[in-house]
């Protein structure tokens, strides 16, 4: 064993001393290695980390919401729907909640209205998202004032920003009292937007959204982990689309790798025909291609995904925001949760190493089974 | 030492450019003698050499390397054999570029994954013993021809084979850098190491130190 250590040391010291003697083809390879897994790496962590953002937020949901459908629209619940559920087992607790949206032509953005539950709103007042007040320009203190469903302007004064912690979902939220909400959409007492439910048991939340739908036959109850099923599936169909788009990168990678590998220049042909007169094996020959291709893969692979986990987790993904994140005028200011997992970095390993390995291998092995007396011929 | 028995080797066989360069060669080179394959270019004198060193197999015919039969061995103990056997000195000495005189020195011992200060000590000590302990970490295209060739001389040697093998080793230099090296091939038959070279070089043809001149001519001993 020794021996055999001894001998790959010597291979990657031959290996190292290889790739300094052709620094401009090896930076070349190594820095559309490292661009590559820069991109992938970025998509990977950025919609992993969205997905994990949003798990973390919703885990704080009702588990169960409830509306009421009316020719298959979704309708106002009277506030007595809720009396209705008293007969049902499992229900920690149950509100009503009154939301709605809110097109402000001044800035061609929509805004998330809501009445927060278990918090009071003094009439005249609006706690704003982050992105409202960035896009307005708003500070506490200052007064927006929204158009009612009568035409009559509703002056709300500022009296709160909310964090960006939350902003994935409140960058586009305005909180406001109940009477102002009820005012300004016309909705009159009794009428409430939906209802939410708590239970105790996860395990029974779909045995009593059963049991709702029984109840209240005009409804429809949506489950918590639905609504997460479906930020995680925008999510993959968004990285699933961008992915599709990079494909192109990676087989122009491949073909990058072959030509670059597959090129092997007269003066590493006679290299490799002076190291098997000396008496280097066939194994020998593959060992130090093997070490080369894994050094430089290695440390491109490393280098990309530093660079991606700054990218993403610092600056924000910049590059991808708009793809990844969807639309907005009001687009969400947050820092993302560092969040990396070991099947992705094992995927995006798979998809740039495999690849580059596959195209290197057999070019190599052509040239390490020259016959060694090649180089007293020349 | 060395024993070929009727050996051929052809290149491109059953090809339009089919070419035999030896045809039927029997011959028995002595251990630590020094040996000369004289002939003119393209006389088959080099393929001979390759076909000793073990750097390619015959056609047909027999090649025993210290009684062991070594035409029909696999690649890798042929490997073996000539990494322990045989030392190599090019006639293009073949040392690589971008690499000090020393590493190029210890080249040939890196599968045998031999200490590293071993390795490195002998392989200094081997320049130095050739007049080479000043240039030992000169990058060896740096190094004027005869310095080049002492380094290849070397190398050949790191391994401490029994047989050095020289193809043309005074093509490329001058009179003086020639008698030179007919010193080092005297002091290595002095150690005992059987030494085979390919010349057409009067000057070593005709050197004290050659024990045997073998003629090679159209792929057949004259």
């Amino acid at each position: 064993m020794p021996v055999w250590i001894e001998r790959q040391k010597y291979l990657i010291d031959f290996t190292l001393g290889s790739l300094g003697r052709r620094k401009a083809r090896n930076l070349a390879l190594f820095l559309v290695y490292a661009l590559l897994v820069f991109v992938l790496a970025s998509v990977f962590l950025f919609s992993h980390a969205l997905r994990h953002e949003a798990r973390l937020l919703l885990s704080g949901a009702p588990e169960i919401v409830v509306q009421r459908m009316v020719a298959g629209r979704h309708d106002l619940v009277p506030e007595g729907y809720l009396a209705r559920l008293d007969g049902v087992r499992g229900v920690t607790g149950k509100r009503c909640r009154l939301w709605g949206y809110y097109y402000d032509p001044a800035v061609a953005a929509n805004y998330t209205l809501m009445v927060p539950l278990g918090e009071e709103i003094p009439p005249g007042k609006v706690r704003v998202g982050e992105a409202v007040a960035r896009t307005r320009g708003l500070n506490v203190g200052d007064v927006l004032s929204l158009r009612g469903h009568d035409d009559h302007p509703n002056p709300f004064t500022v009296h709160g920003v909310l964090s960006t912690e939350s902003a994935l979902l409140s960058a586009d939220l305005l909180l406001v009292g109940e009477g102002d909400f009820r005012r300004l959409f016309g909705i009159p007492p009794g009428q409430c937007t939906d209802l939410v439910l708590e239970v105790r048991n996860p395990r029974e939340v779909s045995k009593v959204a059963d049991k709702v739908v029984l109840t209240l036959p005009d409804t429809r109850p949506i489950l918590r982990d639905e609504i997460l099923r479906t930020y995680a599936s925008v999510f993959d169909w968004r990285e699933g689309m961008v992915l599709v788009l990079l494909s192109g990168a990676v087989l122009a990678f491949i073909i990058f790798a072959w030509d670059k590998s597959s090129g092997l220049s007269a003066e590493e042909r006679r290299e490799i025909g002076v190291l098997k007169a000396v008496g280097w094996e066939t194994a020998d020959i593959m060992g130090m291609k093997f070490w080369e291709g894994f050094l430089v893969s290695a440390f491109a692979f490393l280098v990309g995904y530093l660079l991606a986990y700054l990218h993403v987790f610092v600056f924000s993904a910049h590059l991808f925001e708009p793809v990844l994140k969807g639309w907005a005028v009001l687009y969400p200011r947050f820092e993302l949760t560092p969040q990396v997992d070991g099947f992705q970095v094992a995927t995006l390993f798979f998809l740039t190493v495999m690849p580059y390995a596959v195209a290197t291998v057999v070019p190599v092995w052509r040239a390490a089974i020259t016959d060694p007396d090649a180089v007293m011929r020349e | 030492m060395i024993e070929l028995a009727d050996v051929r080797k052809a290149f491109n066989q059953g090809r339009p450019n089919e070419l035999w360069a030896v045809r039927g060669v029997t011959l028995s080179i002595e251990a630590r003698r020094a040996t000369v394959l004289r002939g003119p270019s393209g006389s088959g004198k080099t393929t001979l050499l390759t076909l000793v060193g073990c750097l390619s197999r015959p056609t047909s015919g027999r090649v025993r390397v210290g009684g062991r039969e070594v035409s029909g061995m696999t690649e890798r103990f042929l490997t073996e054999l000539r990494r322990q056997t045989f030392g190599f000195v090019f006639q293009q000495f073949n040392l690589l570029r971008g690499l000090t005189a020393t590493e190029n020195v210890m080249l040939p011992a890196y599968p045998l994954g031999l200490p590293r200060q071993r390795l490195l000590q002998r392989a200094r000590t081997l320049l130095s013993s050739l007049g080479l302990g000043d240039r030992a970490e000169a990058r060896v295209e740096w190094l004027s021809g005869g310095e080049a060739q002492r380094v290849a001389i070397a190398r050949a040697l790191v391994n401490d084979p029994q047989v050095i093998l020289a193809d043309e080793p005074t093509a490329n230099l001058d009179s003086e850098l020639s008698q030179r090296f007919l010193d080092i091939v005297r002091d290595l038959k002095a150690q005992g190491k059987t030494l085979l070279m390919t010349s057409h070089d009067p000057l070593v043809c005709e050197a004290a130190v050659v024990d045997r001149v073998v003629t090679v001519r159209d792929g057949r001993l004259a």
